[in-house]
């Protein structure tokens, strides 16, 4: 299933009425540096594998990097 | 993945950053424009008599006025001269339109070190979309 694109006032309508989980796919590097505060940090390269384990199925999942440059 | 409902913030944490909204981590300075500005900064509409305007920013302890539109997106400012000009003006005549401005988002040792380099005692906080978030005044940085 494709991901639906959403901009910066849904995400924060997810966040505080659907308690969506937020999750930044850049390295771990990237994310100790600067990242949305409430995100976990979950990278692209391990993300079939980490997410069946650490999200919730049943919450929406918000993904994001750096921008869309 | 296979998640049935999968979001992409496509704008990603720059954008988020860029409006001033929280971010976090070891290379996000720890006060920000955002933080500093004076979000009470009066404000004005294009229309409103100059004169009102002066009354109204002077009895707030002001010099300055940001003209604004609806939206509160920032269309020009009225600085000390402006505002002892003829009071029969109209704010449109007597502002500088388009101030330089930045985002909430730049630390405040760089935005020091910008406003020294350009000589500038104050400048405005806006979103990327123009929308006033407040006035950093340079003297409270020093």
């Amino acid at each position: 299933m494709t991901p639906r694109s959403i901009d910066r006032d849904e995400v924060r309508r997810l966040l505080a009425e659907e308690q969506a989980q937020l999750v930044e796919v850049l390295p771990a590097r990237e994310f100790s540096e600067e990242h949305i505060v409430g995100a976990i940090n979950i990278p692209l390269k391990e993300i079939d594998e980490r997410a069946p384990r650490e999200l919730d199925r049943e919450r929406p999942v918000i993904v994001y990097c750096n921008d869309y440059q | 993945m296979g998640f049935p409902r999968v979001n992409d913030y496509v704008a990603g944490k720059k954008d988020w950053g860029s409006y001033g909204l929280p971010h976090e981590g070891t290379k996000v300075p720890e006060l920000l424009a955002g933080d500093v500005a004076h979000k009470d900064v009066p404000t004005c509409a294009l229309a409103d008599r100059l004169a009102d305007v002066q009354k109204r920013v002077r009895a707030a302890g002001w010099d300055t006025c940001i003209v604004v539109n609806e939206q509160r997106v920032v269309l020009g400012r009225l600085g000390r001269k402006a505002l002892d000009s003829d009071a029969d003006a109209s704010v449109e005549e007597a502002m500088t339109p388009g101030p330089s401005t930045v985002r909430p988002s730049i630390g405040v040792e760089d935005l020091l070190e910008r406003m020294r380099a350009r000589n500038l005692t104050s400048i405005l906080v806006t979103t990327p979309d123009g929308r006033l978030v407040g006035l950093v005044l340079r003297a409270e940085l020093e």
